[in-house]
């Protein structure tokens, strides 16, 4: 078999990946909403112990597998004010939503109303993207363009230490979470 | 069956599936391009379709059925097989959290969540991906966009729920 998969075949793959994902973030809680905004108000860490293993097991085998040739990089351009005001929009609509688009659409399945609504809150955001994009494009997406960088381009450690770091760091904030999470159990049981 | 698995063996989970959604499909996990696709298609019967079809972004992004839309019809069914496995299907309206600060009118929380869509979507476009596009997948290839994007949002994040909910409560 030639890897990757190309033309229709590729297609009928998309729904055992969309359902393993769908079904991990349904396992994982969060699909939620109370799981995602007590990450943001800071009493749950479910999310951020998913995200970051992810990228971090996530990362290191597609870092081997670019580095043997068998995975190709698909970096999104960093246009940096286009990618802020996006980020800061994004975290106002995900606490007052309670889901992103992923787990949005897969929190419908739970039974959540108010995720299903929000999903069509979704689909009027995207009308005002496509009917705002030609202006965004014009004058948003070219101020701080910086085009596809990555990390390491930014700051020259090579590839390994950058994910290392992340790693260490990313262990590291997980101890200290289950360091305090057994204190406070501790604390409320005794 | 427990409902819900440790999230460290979710996240592995994740990352895994992205191995394979690199090297073998080369199709990076993202939700919100067929979402805003799914937009375009939306609006062709207020606009028609030629209108849809020559604006700039949805000539760039129309609807197909291709890999990454058949990807969200994927995790919706995904859920669904999960929830009925698990036997966890539960109507919801009003989220506990939610209740508990703002009372348990429905309305309340559907306009905020129908809002709240809205302004997710439109932020995620503008930054070119969510937070699969950008949060996982682009992080995990050591993309600035996506770091800057992911800082970006736990920020407003955090600070939009100190707005909203405050230091106390449940």
């Amino acid at each position: 078999m030639k890897l990757p998969i190309t033309g229709d075949a590729l297609v009928g793959w998309a729904i055992p990946m969309g359902m393993i994902f769908g079904a991990l973030l349904h396992r994982g809680a969060v699909t939620r909403y109370d799981v995602i905004v007590n990450q943001f108000r800071l009493r749950d860490f479910t999310v951020m112990k998913v995200m970051l293993t992810a990228i971090v097991v996530g990362g290191a085998g597609v870092l081997v597998l670019h580095g043997a040739d068998l995975a190709a990089y698909h970096i999104k351009p960093a246009n940096l004010l286009a990618v802020i005001a996006g980020g800061l929009l994004f975290g106002i609509g995900m606490v007052l939503y309670g889901y992103c688009p992923g787990t949005g659409i897969a929190a419908v399945a739970t039974g959540a109303v108010d995720a299903l609504v929000g999903v069509l809150g979704m689909l009027v955001g995207g009308m005002l993207y496509g009917l705002t994009y030609p202006w965004v494009r014009d004058h948003i997406e070219t101020v701080w363009a910086m085009g596809k960088k990555r990390l390491p381009e930014v700051i020259s450690l090579p590839d390994w230490a950058w994910m290392g770091g992340l790693a260490v760091v990313a262990v590291g904030f997980f101890l200290l979470l289950e360091r305090k999470s057994a204190s406070s159990q501790s604390a409320s049981e005794g | 069956m427990n409902a819900t698995w440790r999230p460290y063996w979710v996240g592995a989970g994740i990352g895994v599936l992205s191995w394979v959604a690199f090297a073998v499909m080369n199709q990076p996990i993202g939700i919100s391009t067929t979402v805003s696709a799914a937009s375009g298609a939306c609006l062709t019967p207020l606009l028609g379709a030629e209108a849809v079809a020559s604006n700039a972004y949805w000539k760039k992004t129309p609807l197909k059925l291709d890999y990454p839309t058949v990807f969200v019809l994927g995790t919706f069914l995904g859920a669904l097989a999960s929830v009925i496995w698990g036997r966890a299907f539960r109507w919801q309206v009003v989220p506990p959290v939610w209740r508990s600060r703002f009372g348990g009118r429905a309305w309340v929380r559907l306009a905020a969540a129908f809002l709240g869509g809205v302004v997710v979507l439109y932020g995620a476009r503008l930054a070119g991906g969510c937070t699969s596009g950008h949060g996982i997948s682009g992080t995990l290839q050591l993309a600035l966009s996506s770091w800057v994007f992911f800082l970006s949002l736990f920020a407003s994040g955090v600070a939009t729920a100190l707005a909203l909910f405050g230091r106390t409560g449940k």
